[in-house]
């Protein structure tokens, strides 16, 4: 067992476990949070994705050791109801998701992706979201989306 | 009002609704109770009005539906059909789905008929809930009830009386303890009827709006559950142990292999269970178990896959369709083509493996599951641990995507069946290969079709006959034990179905033959190949072969395969949608490329091409425009065009994003999707050993045509799309580079050796 302290959502925390431990379960079942999911355990498809320090991570995949001192956002963290990041704004105002299980993975990823490259071009975003997995094929919504958020992101007031 | 109008609604269903609340409410004390409390039983008799529909102390509606909205936007449906027939504002009803405590066996999602079938008791029970809310002011106002109207469920008088009445104060939180008449259909077909009559279309006001769905925001700012999300005090973590070869029994487990945590075991059915997740999850890895194989390897490896169902006895066959003298004719045809086309099994590979949470009493249990079929749920846990089906509670809670008979199923009856042994609640989960390698598979078919000519290049005979594994080896709903791991792994007598599927179209060769042929399942006992209903279950399947071959018999005879099936096709809306996607899409005939070695060279080539369906009273037509990449035997299908006709439209963004999702889902299953094994092990676990469509495949655009047929009712759309896709795009194959690929998944690897061979 370890004690490892990092800074969650903007909230410090602390968690009692094995370092070895995939930084998802830490989060789920150790801090109660429900919207990094399980797919795959494989960091094939994207459904635990959370940002360490800005970067996109598969947080399945992560040894809770590492996170040690760090920054770890959730979707649940990028933004709420009353002030959304573009991208959940957008994603809302398209209808993205299905049955949503695949979102933590699109979303965070594209938040790190286009706070770096702001002008990506389709074929850059499609790029970026290499591996990423959703079953019930919402991917026009999810392009749709992106760029109305990129749209929003680049806006005078917004840079 | 008379006192059995004052009852107060100390409504069962108003708390039980949202999984978080069931838990920071009931706990592990009983769910039970609670529903019991109030209703006194937990099946909810389809002849009380109060079974649809509440109307809560301030005027807003609750509906109560059994089916289930897995993100195609049929929770907004219900609430516009509700919300016109009561004349409320749509945000003014509320959508109670899928608990069966709650809600009457509508059979849950099942065949695109949330809105065909789910929505006409619902529609006829707030249409009966008008008018006894109507009758109701009219004594209240003294006003002759021709002179009332409705307006967000304030009831008010023509003529400039000053009074009003609103649905609140006439019965808000009381029940209406009036009865229905009920058609004794449980499932799809359930229906009940008031003396009321519903609304004529021209009236509704909602219906055909794109109001935004209300289960968007939830999942965006991850607020909502998730059936992985619901947790029970006390509860333990469990997973089940599979054999790693398909139909091994256990020889022995050495129960000392494994720490914190420990194993539980009756028969076949293998699990370990643990108070902390991680700890199952590492113990189910390590457990050493000594499994005994079978004397013979039970597959045909994927590769004799096809070749087996060809060679195999047929089971059951049926002649879905024949009209004139299809032998008489084949022999005075002056041509005959013939081709054969094959699917292989499809895994549902739903976004996560399956979830459960299970508690069971000694006299009662809840389970909280993500299987669309709740209710199926409900009878299949109350067989398995022998209790009465009322005294077994269902509660669906979102899960990681479903799309048919996927391993939610088994996990809801291994949770209970868990819980049952250890005492304790139970919330068991899959790894990644329980969702790909164990969940029911689409079946794999090999279709043969024969066309005969005449002289004149007229179609006068036509066969098509699917030759496959059953659609229904396990049954599509865990009703019955006997159709899931937990059921078959407790030596519990097989149930084996036998059914397929034949084209859904409208060709009126003057002699025809629909046929299927099913043969027997490859495994019958805890086959991770069994297989069982993965959506639009034979409909991608079949039409793969079919519509394809239509467009065979149109390149033989030298037609344009748009014109071809416009000669042919007998029913008007049919036509429509085809005339509608080759009008949208600017298709003008022209002849198919043909096979010169320099043009398939290229660097890229591009083709289009079409097909259509009916699926129940739907009808859609697909037009793909795919580039062929033939050095890196890439289909990038960028460009789909689609006209869909599904009846009248209760909500166009809704539906174009329904549609979306079928023709990406589908263009997956064409371009990718096989799962493969060996002789005796399936070797697709996981995303690389059984890729989907990425983003980089994704198409650039779907173009869609919605065909509003207001004097058709709704006829479903969750499904049709799908099945036109894959021969879409094999005829789009053939337009670019004048060779058939004739076998799903249309893969990179088929695709170069198809090229090469040309």
């Amino acid at each position: 067992m370890a004690n490892v302290q990092f800074t969650l959502d903007g909230k410090p925390v602390s968690v009692d476990a094995e370092p070895d431990m995939p930084l998802l379960y830490a989060l789920r079942n150790d801090l109660g949070l429900n919207n990094p999911h399980f797919g795959c355990g494989l960091a094939q498809c994207g459904a635990c994705t959370v940002q360490l320090d800005g970067q996109a991570l598969r947080s399945c995949v992560t040894p809770l050791s590492a996170v040690q001192g760090k920054t770890v956002t959730t979707l649940k963290g990028l933004g709420t109801p009353a002030k959304p990041h573009p991208i959940q704004q957008a994603y809302i105002e398209e209808q993205v998701p299905q049955c949503g299980y695949c979102v933590n993975g699109w979303i965070m990823t594209a938040a790190a992706f286009l706070a770096a490259n702001p002008r990506a071009s389709d074929a850059q975003i499609r790029e970026a979201l290499a591996g990423l997995k959703c079953r019930c094929g919402t991917h026009l919504s999810i392009m749709r989306a992106i760029k109305r958020a990129q749209a929003l992101m680049t806006r005078p007031e917004h840079a | 009002m008379d006192d059995a109008h004052s009852q107060p609604l100390s409504r069962r269903e108003f708390l039980l609704a949202s999984g978080a609340l069931i838990i920071s409410t009931v706990g592990a004390t009983g769910s039970l109770a609670l529903a019991q409390g109030a209703a006194a039983k937990l099946v909810p008799s389809p002849e009380q009005l109060d079974s649809w529909l509440a109307i809560l102390p301030d005027g807003t509606a609750e509906a109560f539906f059994g089916k289930m909205d897995m993100g195609q936007g049929l929770e907004v449906a219900i609430a516009q059909i509700v919300a016109d027939e009561l004349d409320l504002g749509v945000e003014q009803v509320v959508v109670r789905m899928g608990d069966t405590a709650t809600t009457c066996n509508q059979g849950g999602a099942s065949g695109s008929t949330g809105v065909s079938l789910g929505a006409r008791p619902l529609r006829n029970a707030a249409a009966e809930a008008r008018r006894i809310l109507l009758s109701r002011a009219a004594a209240v106002l003294d006003a002759p009830l021709d002179q009332l109207s409705v307006t967000r469920g304030v009831i008010t008088v023509a003529g400039g009386k000053a009074q009003s009445a609103t649905y609140a104060d006439l019965i808000g939180g009381k029940h209406f303890d009036s009865a229905l008449e009920w058609n004794k259909s449980v499932g799809n077909f359930m229906d009940v009827k008031g003396q009321a009559k519903p609304k004529a279309q021209q009236d509704y006001r909602l219906v055909g709006q794109s109001i935004p769905r209300r289960d968007v925001a939830g999942k965006i700012f991850g607020s909502d559950d998730y059936v992985t999300d619901i947790r029970v005090p006390g509860m333990l973590h469990a997973r089940m142990v599979r054999a790693p070869r398909a139909g091994s029994t256990i020889a022995s487990v050495n129960a000392d292999s494994i720490r914190n945590a420990r194993v539980v075991r009756e028969g076949e059915f293998l699990a370990v269970v643990a108070e902390r997740e991680w700890d199952a999850i590492q113990a189910a890895r390590a457990l050493e178990v000594q499994w005994a194989a079978p004397a013979d390897d039970p597959f045909p490896g994927t590769d004799g896959l096809h070749d087996h169902i060809r060679g195999a006895s047929v089971l059951k066959r049926e002649d879905a369709m024949r009209s004139g003298d299809p032998e008489a004719a084949f022999k005075r045809a002056a041509r005959i083509i013939e081709a054969q086309y094959e699917w292989p099994l499809q895994s549902h590979a739903s976004m996560g493996p399956a979830c459960a949470v299970a508690d069971v009493r000694p006299d009662t249990a809840t389970v909280w599951t993500g299987s669309q079929k709740p209710h199926s749920t409900r009878d299949g846990v109350a067989k398995l641990l022998g209790l009465p089906s009322e005294k077994v509670r269902g509660v669906w809670v979102m899960g990681p995507g479903s799309y048919g008979r996927n391993d939610a199923g088994d996990a809801a009856l291994d949770a209970a069946y868990l819980s049952k042994l250890t005492g304790r609640p139970i919330r068991v989960q899959g790894m990644r290969a329980d969702g790909t390698a164990w969940d029911p598979k689409g079946a794999a078919c090999v279709h043969r079709a024969r066309a005969g000519l005449d002289a004149a290049g007229k179609v006068i005979a036509y066969e098509f006959i699917a030759k496959g594994l059953s659609r229904v080896n396990v049954m599509f709903n865990e009703s019955d034990p006997r159709d899931c791991l937990a059921g078959m792994s407790l030596g519990m007598p097989l149930n084996p179905g036998a059914g397929l599927g034949t084209p859904a179209e409208s060709y009126g060769f003057e002699s025809k033959l629909l046929a299927w042929e099913v043969v027997p399942a490859l495994l019958e006992r805890c086959s991770p190949l069994r297989t069982s209903h993965l959506r639009d279950p034979l409909g991608p399947e079949v039409h793969f072969g079919s519509e394809q071959f239509v467009d065979e018999i149109a390149h033989a005879t030298g037609t344009d395969p748009v014109a071809f099936r416009l000669e042919y096709i007998r029913a008007a809306r049919d036509a429509a949608v085809v005339k509608a996607a080759a009008e949208k899409a600017g298709w003008s005939a022209r002849r198919p490329a043909t096979r010169s070695a320099r043009a398939l060279h290229a660097k890229v080539l591009t083709g289009r091409g079409l097909a259509y369906a009916q699926r129940a009273d739907t009808v859609v037509a697909v037009v793909a425009e795919i580039e062929v990449y033939p050095r890196e035997g890439r289909i990038w299908a960028r460009k789909f065009t689609v006209a869909h006709d599904c009846g009248l439209i209760i909500n166009p963004k809704s539906l174009r994003q329904t549609i979306e999702g079928n023709v990406v889902q589908g263009l997956s299953r064409t371009l990718f999707e096989e799962v493969r094994f060996d002789r005796n092990t399936v070797t697709s676990v996981d995303w690389a050993s059984y890729p989907i469509l990425e983003m980089r495949d994704a198409p650039e655009a779907i173009d869609i045509v919605l065909i509003n047929s207001t004097d058709v009712a709704p006829s479903g759309a969750g499904e049709p799309t799908m099945r036109c896709i894959p021969a879409a795009v094999a005829n789009a194959f053939f337009d670019a580079t004048g060779v058939r690929l004739r076998r799903v998944p249309l893969s990179a690897e088929r695709v170069k050796a198809a090229l090469a061979k040309a």
